[in-house]
């Protein structure tokens, strides 16, 4: 069982967006996180102090854990994002306004 | 007045419940969410292009919400209810004669503003999950146990193959049996309170059989996924050097102490933690509403104490679906009579309120009963990051109160950055006030969400283009 199964998706058809250049696998309609967890990915971005890495906290968008940079904007939440065909997510690191 | 009417924050239940019972009545209603899709957290809907055609496997009361989603339906397609979808509302303004304004974000970038005009305003905003912290909290495949659920329900995807399930409160016990249902394994459900002490307490429960019988439903499920479950005993840590690998799990003892001689390790690759829910209550109090502890102060009609606003549900304190939707559809009904210039009949929202006031009475008796250990500070190193976004270090929160001296929220905030961050504090300030041993005061933050200073800047020319009069009140902000 997954969770696919159990509510009996049927999704439209995978698009690929890239995460640091490397394709990935997403389905319509699913946050950047959601396709992170997909593939298999729990932590896109390292902290600004201890450069510690994080993802997915709180999932409802209220604790800033999951930034993110999509299409060259930093600090999007990953929860709340939903991704379209060919966006490109990069690994944040810090603040994200540098590098 | 014509078209203004009632702004409703929240598309949760409580707030859908309040726009259906309006709506109903012939009061304009806009309805204003940050979702996609109405539900809120308790509904949370699969993203539509994920096509589930089964959405109900994860979910619980589906019946009630069809009632609600085909009521909005209708009500949309009328044209009496405006229901914008994608909207974070950062600020809700009064003006005096001229009402409120309610200024928002379009998501998901959230930098394009968007106002609502109304006379009357029903807070519907809900809660979020509190977390207290331990060694190990942040690393990546710790979440919160309302975070599991909302991706779950929103995304169909898991946090792990792998998962424990812990903390204190009701929540656990449907995050546990969804997780399992969904294919996950639920190494264990790891309760630092003993619910079963609750069965004793009969009066609050002889007024819910419904809820006696929820419970067993979730106690046969936790069965047949095979779901261990450990009461009175506690997470102490979480392992892992770039990501979760593993747990310490250990007893408690009477004191809420972890028994020594306890302690014990469990695989995994996910844990979903949560220690209660908070009422969201920022919109309240930049309006000037009365606050008490943590819940906005409402009378027996939801009214808060600032003219023109109402609250319901989560945020006027915790107690879960079914008493959201009590207080909606109160809300919603006096919402009605009050823009007519009518004052209620109590006895039309008879039925509601008789179901409003057994069902406080019933999370009355579960808030005594699922509370974290008494001394869980106890277990946070002086290394473990308390304030997660300033990264912030429970050694230097008590640095802070032994050699500086602080002795509330406020101060160890101004010496140590914790809760200065992009949460402003809501992730942070149960487990903050604890490591410093004092108080949790409601944090006061003048806008609900970051906004972008443009947005800021411009937030009002619209209606002086509009050639509003200056009468419109500025000056009489709180």
């Amino acid at each position: 069982m997954n969770p696919l199964e159990l509510a009996r998706a049927e999704p439209g058809p995978a698009f690929t967006v890239t995460l640091d250049g490397r394709e990935i696998d997403a389905l319509p309609g699913q946050t950047v996180a959601a396709a992170l967890w997909t593939a298999g990915v729990t932590s896109w971005r390292t902290t600004r102090g201890e450069g510690r890495p994080r993802g997915i906290f709180c999932g409802i968008g209220v604790c800033f854990d999951c930034l993110v940079t999509v299409n060259d904007r930093p600090n999007q939440r990953a929860c709340l994002v939903p991704l379209r065909p060919g966006d490109a997510i990069r690994t944040q690191e810090g603040t994200g306004h540098h590098g | 007045m014509g078209e203004p009417g009632l702004a409703v924050i929240g598309a949760g239940p409580a707030g859908l419940a309040a726009t259906l019972a309006a709506a109903a009545r012939g009061v304009h209603v806009t309805l204003i969410d940050s979702a996609a899709e109405a539900g809120g957290q308790f509904y949370r809907q699969p993203a539509p292009g994920l096509g589930a055609r089964r959405p109900q496997a994860l979910h619980h009361q589906w019946r009630t919400w069809e009632r609600l989603r085909d009521g909005l339906r209708t009500h949309v397609r009328a044209g009496r209810v405006r229901h914008l979808t994608d909207h974070h509302v950062w600020f809700v303004e009064r003006r005096g004669a001229a009402g409120l304004t309610v200024h928002a974000l379009i998501g998901p970038e959230q930098e394009e503003p968007a106002e609502v005009r109304a006379d009357a305003v029903l807070l519907a905003t809900g809660g979020y999950e509190k977390v207290l912290p331990f060694p190990g909290w942040t690393l990546p495949g710790v979440v919160t146990a309302g975070g599991a659920q909302a991706m779950l329900k929103g995304g169909l995807v898991l946090p792990g193959r792998t998962a424990v399930v812990a903390g204190t409160g009701p929540l656990l016990l449907t995050v546990a049996t969804g997780l399992a249902a969904a294919g996950a394994t639920v190494a264990a459900l790891v309760d630092s309170a003993d619910p079963t002490s609750f069965l004793r307490r009969s009066r609050a429960l002889a007024g819910r059989p419904d809820k006696v019988a929820e419970g067993a439903g979730y106690a046969g499920l936790l069965l047949r996924h095979r779901v261990r479950t450990l009461l009175r005993h506690t997470v102490v840590q979480a392992h892992g050097a770039e990501r979760l690998e593993a747990v310490t799990i250990a007893a408690l003892d009477r004191d809420g102490r972890v028994r020594p001689g306890t302690r014990r390790r469990l695989g995994c690759d996910a844990l979903a933690v949560g220690h209660g829910m908070l009422p969201h209550t920022d919109l309240a109090d930049a309006l000037g509403c009365r606050v008490d502890g943590t819940d906005v102060y409402v009378d027996d009609e939801q009214r808060t104490d600032v003219p023109g606003v109402w609250a319901a549900g989560e945020t006027t304190g915790i107690g879960g679906s079914a008493l959201s939707l009590a207080e909606g559809h109160i809300a919603g009904r006096s919402v009605a009579a009050r823009l007519a210039g009518r004052v209620p009949d109590r006895g039309e929202w008879a039925a509601a309120a008789h179901a409003r006031e057994k069902l406080r009475a019933f999370f009355a008796a579960v808030d005594s009963v699922y509370a974290p250990p008494a001394h869980w500070a106890e277990q946070v190193t002086d290394e473990t990051v308390v304030c997660r976004c300033e990264e912030v270090s429970a050694g230097a929160v008590r640095e802070a109160v032994r050699e500086l001296g602080a002795g509330d929220l406020r101060t160890v905030k101004l010496l140590t950055r914790a809760g200065m961050g992009w949460c402003q504090g809501r992730v942070c300030e149960p487990g903050v006030a604890g490591v410093a041993g004092c108080a949790q005061t409601a944090g006061r933050r003048p806008f609900a969400r970051p906004v972008p200073l443009g947005v800021l800047a411009r937030a009002g020319e619209d209606r002086e283009s509009a050639g509003e009069t200056g009468e419109t009140g500025e000056s009489e902000e709180p």
